[in-house]
């Protein structure tokens, strides 16, 4: 797949809906539309807390299931056999619950808020996801 | 309420995902690889939702409340500590070697492909994992 103008004008819409999307939390429920925060807590919070999330996280299969609907097709290339998501998957959760967020909640909206704390993690996981993919380049791996 | 709230805002990120190409992982990777054929989708996708957040947060949080709960749950932690890093390292080894993140991993459900139930299984079971780990501290 390569770039294109209508690859970054989907981008800039799609982010512009992800935009929509924290801001619409903050304002309806006075949250952070961080989603490893809500999976975690999904998973790991007091029963109370539980539901919203489970009901966010329904709503991201909904919101894909209806582009799937309208586009007609659902693109998904996956990078990796099942070890290596196993592998993945595992690193992503602790890495995430650790460092307090993933891409949405740190990348989006904490340096939407100004956080240097979210500045530096996003950084910091941008700059090794890069080194990974590079590594494994070298390693003549997919 | 909230769980309107709730269902309304995830139902717009799936789609945001969906339309900017970001639940792919093939796009993820092309950004990713930038000595290979880089694909800068990411920057615009990054660019579109942290004008939006940014000026409707500038908004939002101005109000007293949000509508559908007594009070705005931000977080107000300032330390660049080792766990925010180390973290960091460990999500993005990971977000590298597949090209998912949380937010398209399940979002991409809808493909209906089970290679992704793998991964967020695995994820889940990250989580549980950092959870009782850090319970013993």
């Amino acid at each position: 797949m390569t770039f294109s103008l209508s690859a970054a004008l989907a981008g800039l819409a799609g982010g512009a809906l992800i935009g929509a999307a924290a801001v619409t939390l903050m304002l309806l429920n006075g949250r952070i539309a961080g989603i490893s925060g809500i999976a975690g807590g999904a998973l790991l919070a007091e029963p109370g807390e539980r539901l919203w999330r489970l009901v966010f996280l329904a709503g991201l299969v909904v919101g894909g299931l209806l582009y799937r609907l309208v586009a007609g097709d659902f693109p998904l290339h996956l990078q990796a056999g099942w070890p290596q998501l196993l592998v993945a998957g595992l690193l992503v959760g602790f890495g995430t619950r650790m460092g307090s967020g993933c891409t949405s909640g740190h990348g989006i909206c904490g340096i939407a808020r100004g956080s240097q704390r979210s500045l530096v993690a996003t950084v910091t996981f941008i700059g090794t996801a890069m080194l990974t993919v590079w590594l494994l380049r070298q390693l003549g791996g997919s | 309420m909230p769980l309107l709230g709730a269902l309304l805002a995830g139902t717009l990120f799936g789609l945001g995902l969906s339309v900017s190409g970001m639940s792919d992982p093939l796009r993820v990777i092309g950004f990713l690889d930038v000595t290979g054929a880089w694909d800068p989708t990411l920057l615009f996708v990054m660019g579109g939702a942290l004008l939006v957040t940014w000026l409707g947060f500038r908004w939002v949080l101005q109000r007293p409340a949000p509508l559908f709960a007594n009070s705005f749950a931000v977080p107000t932690l300032q330390a660049l500590d080792r766990r925010l890093l180390l973290g960091s390292v460990l999500f993005g080894v990971g977000w590298g070697l597949a090209g998912f993140c949380p937010g398209p991993a399940v979002t991409a459900l809808a493909a209906g492909v089970p290679d992704v139930l793998v991964f967020l299984a695995a994820m889940l079971a990250g989580m549980w994992c950092e959870a009782k780990l850090a319970s013993l501290r």
